[in-house]
Formats: C-alpha cells, structure tokens, sequence
C-alpha cells in the first residue's frame, strides 16, 4: 500500500516537474519578437537566413522577404524530399510590402511539433508593428496597395493554406532553394549574396539525410520545355499545397487534381499534367458539360484558366489571400495551353 | 505445411484466458464507446436542424412538405434542375427557397446544401475528421476552399466542441450513403456575366 502511495507521490512530482508545453505567448510587438536585434528595431539578427524561393507565390504584386530561424545545433531531417522534417524551435518570418512593410508573418515550430501562426501589422510610419488579431483585418486601409485595400489574413486563413500540405512550411524546400533555378519563374529574381540555398544547407549541416542523388544533378520540375517548367513551377508553389499528395494527419484536401511535384518522382510531370487534362472538376462554367482543368488548345474553356482570372470569393482560384488576378501568370499558362498543349 | 502442437500449462491456460476476457472487455468497452459517439451525433444533427436543410422536403400524405427520409442528408437532389432563381423587388425580402428547401437565393448567389452521406464519390466518403471540423472552424469548403454559404449556420456552429463535431462526423459516416452530386454555388448573374 506504501509503495503505491509513494509511486502516486512521484507521478504527481513528475508531472509538476515535467516542461510545460504550452508555448509562451507572443509578445505584442514585432521588436519583441526575436526577428530584430534587441534595440535595433528593422535590423535583422544575424542569426537567421534570408532565403528567396524560385516560384513566388503570388500575392497581388506584395514585394516579400523572407527569413529562417533554426535552434543551435539542429538541422532539417530531408529524408524525404518532398515533405522536410523541420525541428521544433524554428521560426519563418514574411514581410509583406506594398513601398512600405505592411505586415509581417510568423510560423513557429513549437516543442509538442504543433505549428502556430501569427502576424504583425505595420504603422504607417514603418516605426513599429503590433500583434494582429487572430481574427485578421478585413480592410485594412493601404493606399498603395490594389484597390487601396489590404486583407490581413486570420489564423484559420493561415492555416487554410499552410496545413493543406504535409508540410506547413511551404516555400523552402528541394525544388524552391535548388541552385538549378528557372531563368522563366515569374518575377524571378537571382539570389541575394548570403541567401540559403539547397547546396549550403547541406554543407553548414543544416539539411541533414538528404539524398545525395537529388543534390546533383540539382532537383528541377519536371516539364517538356521550358515554358511548361515555369507554368508547372508556378502551379506547385501557388496550388500544389492544397493540390497534392495527402498528407498523415488528414488535413490535406481530397482533390484529384494534383499539381505538387515530388523531386524524387521520374513521374512527377506526368502525374500533373495527366490530373490537369483528365481529373473531372465539379465547378460547372457555363456552357460547358464537361469541364476539365485544361483543354488543350482552348484555354477560354480551361477551368484552370477561368478560375484563376476570376476574383469572386465562389470562383476564384486560389480561394484567398489574393484580390486581383495575376495577368502575367495568367498569359503564360494561357500561351502553354494555346500552343504547346495543342494536339 | 506442418503444424506443431503444443500444449499450455494450467497458469498458461488461465493467463491466455485472462488475456481473451480482457481484449473482448476492451472491444466490448471500445464498441459502446463508438455506440455512444454515434448517438451523441445523432442527437445534434437531430436537434441543431441539419436535416432542415441538407434533408430534400416533398409533399407527404397531407399534400404538406415533409423531409423524405428516403434521401436522409443527401443535400440538394441532383435530379432537381432549378431554373434561374426570381428576381425579388428592392425591398426588405432578400431570400427565397426551392421547394425541397435545399436551394436558397440571395444576394450571394444561389447555395445548394451539401450531400453529407458518406457516399465516396458525392458525399462525406472521403473526408477525414479533420476536413470536417476544418470546415466547420473556418467557414470554407474543407477548411481550404470556398467560403461555405448562407443559410449555413457557420457563425453559430463552429463554436462547436472538438468533441462535439467528432461525434457528428462519427454519427455521419454512420448512416447509409446516397449518390448524389450536388452541384456547385451559382454566383450572382452580374459575376458570370464578367466570366464569359
């Protein structure tokens, strides 16, 4: 009887004892936050890494910077090279600006492997920026932005795209840090000195298990010419976090359209393309009986195309987080459909 | 193929059979504690007015509509082909219904409520847990997509417990499933006019 009482004492000891894993909250301010060095509010720390994607996902025409943040001493497992395992502890941050920072973003990895998402809301001045609520700011009044107005996203809008994947980090992967980069992505700029790419995080040990066999040759997207490459790059880093493989935990959508790309896969491109021209979509322009994302040759019947030139909430594609459609995109995916797809 | 015996000593026998009585207490335990669930997600989708809407209405023995429990939670039929809704005076009326009560117009469209049978192709077959509690947290199709559309009570059900919604799910992917393929929202006319 003594031994179980005391067995029940040390259980309670232990579970006083044991690390809490409820995250701190967030502070308030973005100079609190831990992107800053303390005191000197817009000068990053020089701890973490700037990083640019090859395919940018559009979000009306934002300029965006973008910084990783990994605890000392750990390091991505890339075992597998579709889905990275990023170590608690790391942080993702994302400015927005539209001539001046109108908000910044945060994924944090917390200790219980959960993701939280938050986001920091700049003064006009560009002096400070405070905690967004997580509600997020319908309209937020930015004259410099489309139509004068900027929506700052909700948690749940986060999470809407971010979780879709199998994983939350979407933008800093294989195929988007490849040295190999696409002289044909959209709005494509070269790496800034001192930018991570896939090669360097391997050689600081900052990637670790990752296939030798996907470093050289550097992964690329798999297409038929180099225009595809950049229509198919374009659709992995703006749709392929809802339209991909499924993920474990059930969160991703269960679409037939599929328009990730895994870099291991010698199928990857056929896969999309295949989905693109045969999956059956439920949304009905029109006219038409029998839609289909991509018809070849005729983009004005092309689901994909209509629904990424429209910006009703019911219509449009992606469903949020942009306001005016992107015409450039638009005009290459519509060039690849008229042209190359043509039978 | 050869097979061995061997035979079990008396404490042997007694713990294989203690082993036995424990897995069928603890599948006994584990199948009324899904009975449970599912009847607790009966009792919601009962009582918080799914079937109003998700349940297609026809005229009963009266002449009065009534929820065809035929086609219990299918959604809108897809057999109902609905012409261009009316188009109501300014004033203070903003919706209408069809008459299965699975149609409703106004000002965002027209919306046609969902087949949530857990039929694969049409309905809830493939959706996780978690699809459906995203939907029901965020107010879009699957969590992800579409903003899910009036006269859907979203403002009010995603306050919702987990446990709540676990139970509606179980209790949904429990009934029989019913092939229908409701179609997609209709946008206001003004928004496809823009589309062609």
């Amino acid at each position: 009887m003594n031994s179980i009482r005391v067995r029940w004492v040390l259980l309670c000891v232990l579970i006083v004892a044991a690390p809490s894993a409820v995250a701190d909250p967030l502070p308030d301010e973005l100079r609190d936050a831990g992107l800053y060095i303390d005191g000197a509010f817009g000068v990053v720390r020089p701890e973490l890494h700037s990083f640019s994607p090859q395919y940018q996902l559009w979000s009306d025409g934002a300029i965006k910077r973008r910084w990783i943040e990994l605890p000392p001493g750990s390091a991505i497992d890339g075992a597998d090279p579709a889905a990275w395992e990023f170590p608690p502890g790391t942080r993702l941050w994302k400015e927005f600006s539209f001539d001046r920072p109108i908000e910044t973003r945060l994924i944090e990895r917390l200790a219980d492997g959960s993701w939280r998402f938050a986001v920091y809301v700049w003064d006009e001045q560009g002096g400070s920026a405070r905690l967004a609520p997580v509600t997020g700011i319908r309209a937020l009044p930015v004259p410099t932005a489309p139509n004068g107005r900027y929506e700052i996203p909700s948690e749940y809008d986060c999470r809407a795209c971010h979780e879709g994947a199998r994983v939350p980090v979407l933008g800093f992967s294989a195929l988007q840090l490849s040295p190999d980069r696409d002289p044909l992505a959209l709005r494509a700029a070269p790496p800034s000195p001192g930018e991570l790419n896939l090669p360097e995080l391997v050689a600081r040990g900052l990637l670790r298990d990752y296939p030798p066999a996907l470093l050289v040759p550097a992964p690329r997207i798999g297409a038929a010419s180099p225009i595809e490459r950049a229509v198919l790059g374009y659709l992995h880093a703006n749709c392929g976090h809802c339209h991909g493989a499924p993920d474990p935990n059930g969160a991703s959508v269960p679409v037939a359209t599929l328009l990730a790309q895994d870099p291991s896969d010698p199928e990857a491109r056929a896969k999309v393309v295949s989905s693109l021209l045969r999956a059956p979509t439920r949304f009905r322009p029109p006219g038409l009986d029998d839609p289909r994302a991509v018809v070849p040759g005729r983009p004005e019947e092309s689901v994909l195309v209509l629904r990424m030139r429209s910006r009703h909430p019911l219509m449009q594609m992606p469903p949020l987080g942009t306001a005016i459609p992107d015409l450039e995109a638009l005009a290459l995916i519509e060039r690849w459909i008229k042209y190359e797809l043509n039978p | 193929m050869a097979i061995s015996k061997s035979r079990l000593s008396p404490a042997g026998t007694r713990g294989l059979g203690a082993m036995i009585l424990g897995t069928t207490i603890a599948c006994a335990a584990g199948l009324a504690f899904a009975d449970e669930k599912v009847a607790r997600g009966k009792y919601l989708v009962t009582t918080s007015g799914c079937n109003d809407c998700h349940t297609p209405w026809a005229p009963g023995p009266t002449g009065e509509p009534e929820p065809d429990w035929t086609r219990m939670l299918s959604g809108h039929p897809e057999t109902v082909q609905l012409p261009p809704p009316p188009v109501l005076p300014a004033g203070p009326w903003a919706m209408t219904s069809a008459e299965t009560n699975t149609a409703f117009s106004g000002p965002w469209g027209v919306s046609f409520t969902a087949n949530l049978t857990p039929d694969e192709e049409t309905g809830l077959g493939r959706w996780t847990l978690r699809n459906f509690v995203d939907t029901i947290r965020s107010g879009r199709h699957l969590g992800r997509g579409r903003v899910i559309l009036p006269p859907m009570p979203i403002p009010m059900y995603k306050h919702f417990t987990d446990e709540d919604l676990e139970a509606i799910f179980a209790y949904l992917k429990s009934i029989p499933p019913v092939r229908n393929q409701v179609p997609e929202p209709w946008p206001p006319a003004a928004a496809v006019t823009a589309l062609q």
